[in-house]
């Protein structure tokens, strides 16, 4: 964690209720992909904490031309506030907080998935995932819950993912959630059955059988998430959570939750946990 | 050279600057930003006698200058505070530290109060009488003069070193509870803990906190704690450690003012990990501005 002032280089709106900022400073802080960053706001006592979308590191150590983007929904009077904010501004920022997820059991074919405001963090994955040699593919299967709430597509098959979009109410793509959409893409792969079929079966068409899963989004999802990639198809997975926050780096006990191995703090033993921990 | 030195019941704080329970974990975290051996101490994260999750979460909401929680008093146990949580404390802190206390009945606090006392490592034992978020105990014992002084009586037979109590200000007549407390044998009052209070989401039309109520603290609470602290200070002859809203080396010495001998920083280290630090660092500067060379001069001194 370092506390660090960056300054807005960015801010404009994705659709009407999402925005990108981008922050401009030192970032060496930022490690893996899922962790977040804890912003400090005049006129609020808690920081907003909000997850890395994407970063780009200083020149030289000690530089401050690394640039951090994140994307936040407006929920509330805090982001409400942000929007208002106008490049130039400097904010006082807690940076590299959280375990992210950890991309060294993605295998050959890891597969993310993420839903509305849980879709940011997925980008940075994403992205070094493509740079990873030892992935032969990326895939990628985007929630909304219409398609003017739709944002990032564009940016994942940039990076060379094979993106697959379901809106709930079919404005877009498979209509339904990303669980309806990654049961149509384990049936494309030629292995309907998957569950069945157990874990040492190949199926021999494009769409391997994924090897880990990397998920984001609201509890909702994250369960059903849980029940049919986790649970039914047996794909091992890493999962981030959201909580209200006190502090942000594991010091007020606020958000911590019961898990296999104990009871952890999603702002400093998560937000990323693994599948195999979650008590559900 | 300004002397920010106070006497503690007996034992010599470098300055007055004490992280409040529950606001500073059991010190590491903090360790890792910077050296915590600057602080005055710190009273870590309230221990119970067996290991408690808490409450369920949302615990945290945010409210105008502060926060509520409702934690519930999350912590490992005493047993593994002081195998665990102690030893690796020491590798970093190499003070006494104050070691906060609670429990769900008289025979709790006695439990833990007396393994905690025969570690070295412990200076004060801070006992918390008052936590706002558990039910059937915490609170309870500090609303009631008669069950406060059963409390103090009872752990004061387990242990020589300084008691503490630490006090809950959603009552009638704090200052008769001190004095309760004083009469039972206590070194010193600390004060205050979190107001109980609420927020209900316009959205859900249900309360915040999965807990329904939880406990304030934050700059808002700042001028109750000082009007408790005044009129604590000036019922008892025991030190008194001031905390509520703390936030600056101004808000110290006004503290230190309306009567305490030493301070607690707790919101604060929140939304700020560096805060406590800040404010020692701060203190000589804002001491030298308002003619203080001697910090422990200034205790009660608007009596």
């Amino acid at each position: 964690m370092k506390q660090v002032v960056l300054k807005i280089q960015e801010n404009k709106a994705l659709t009407p209720t999402t925005y990108r900022m981008k922050l401009a400073g030192d970032t060496c802080a930022v490690s893996a992909p899922g962790q977040f960053i804890n912003i400090r706001l005049d006129g609020f006592f808690l920081r907003r904490p909000i997850s890395v979308n994407d970063v780009e590191y200083p020149s030289a150590e000690g530089c401050d031309d690394g640039v951090v983007t994140i994307i936040y929904k407006v929920l509330g009077h805090g982001t409400e506030e942000m929007t208002r904010y106008e490049p130039g501004r400097k904010l006082d920022v807690l940076t590299g907080l959280g375990n992210g997820y950890d991309l060294a059991d993605a295998g050959k074919h890891p597969l993310l998935i993420g839903g509305g405001v849980g879709i940011p963090p997925l980008y940075l994955a994403a992205r070094r995932l493509m740079e990873n040699a030892e992935c032969e593919d990326v895939s990628v299967i985007l929630g909304f819950n219409s398609a003017d709430e739709m944002y990032y597509v564009d940016e994942f098959g940039k990076l060379g993912c094979r993106v697959t979009v379901a809106t709930a109410d079919g404005s877009e793509g498979i209509k339904g959630f990303v669980t309806d959409a990654f049961r149509e893409l384990v049936c494309e792969c030629g292995s309907p059955c998957l569950a069945e079929a157990g874990r040492e079966q190949e199926s021999d068409s494009e769409f391997r059988r994924f090897t880990h899963f990397y998920t984001c989004g609201p509890e909702p999802m994250l369960k059903a998430v849980y029940a049919e990639v986790y649970k039914r198809a047996g794909i091992s997975g890493q999962m981030s959570f959201e909580e209200r926050m006190g502090c942000g780096f594991g010091a007020c006990m606020g958000c911590s939750i019961r898990t296999a191995g104990g009871y952890k703090r999603i702002c400093k033993d998560g937000p990323v946990l693994r599948t195999e921990e979650i008590l559900w | 050279m300004v002397d920010t030195k106070v006497d503690l019941c007996g034992i010599t704080l470098d300055n007055p600057v004490i992280p409040a329970s529950g606001t500073f974990g059991y010190g590491y975290e903090f360790a890792e930003l910077y050296d915590i051996n600057c602080l005055g101490t710190f009273s870590f994260k309230g221990t119970t006698r067996d290991p408690r999750f808490g409450n369920e979460t949302p615990r945290i909401a945010e409210c105008p200058s502060g926060m509520l929680n409702a934690v519930g008093l999350q912590n490992p146990g005493v047993d593994k505070v002081i195998t665990e949580e102690l030893p690796k404390l020491a590798e970093v802190f190499h003070k006494p530290v104050m070691a906060n206390v609670s429990g769900f009945s008289v025979e709790d606090y006695v439990y833990t109060t007396e393994l905690l006392a025969a570690q070295e490592q412990v200076g004060w034992l801070e006992i918390n009488i008052s936590c706002p978020n558990v039910h059937g105990g915490g609170m309870s014992f500090g609303t009631d003069p008669c069950m406060a002084a059963d409390v103090v009586s009872a752990v004061r037979k387990t242990t020589d070193k300084p008691l503490i109590i630490k006090l809950s200000p959603n009552v009638t007549d704090i200052a008769g509870i001190a004095r309760s407390c004083e009469a039972a044998g206590a070194d010193g009052i600390s004060l205050i803990n979190t107001l109980m209070g609420m927020r209900i989401s316009l959205s859900s039309r249900k309360p915040v906190l999965a807990n329904t109520t939880g406990g304030y603290s934050g700059p808002a609470v700042f001028p109750v704690a000082l009007r408790m602290v005044y009129q604590v200070s000036k019922a008892v002859s025991i030190p008194v450690v001031g905390m509520g809203g703390i936030s600056s080396a101004e808000d110290v010495l006004e503290m230190m003012m309306a009567g305490a001998a030493a301070v607690e920083v707790g919101a604060a280290n929140l939304t700020d990990p560096f805060a406590s630090r800040d404010i020692v660092n701060d203190l000589p500067r804002v001491m030298e501005k308002y003619g203080i060379s001697r910090l422990s001069d200034i205790i009660g001194a608007s009596h």
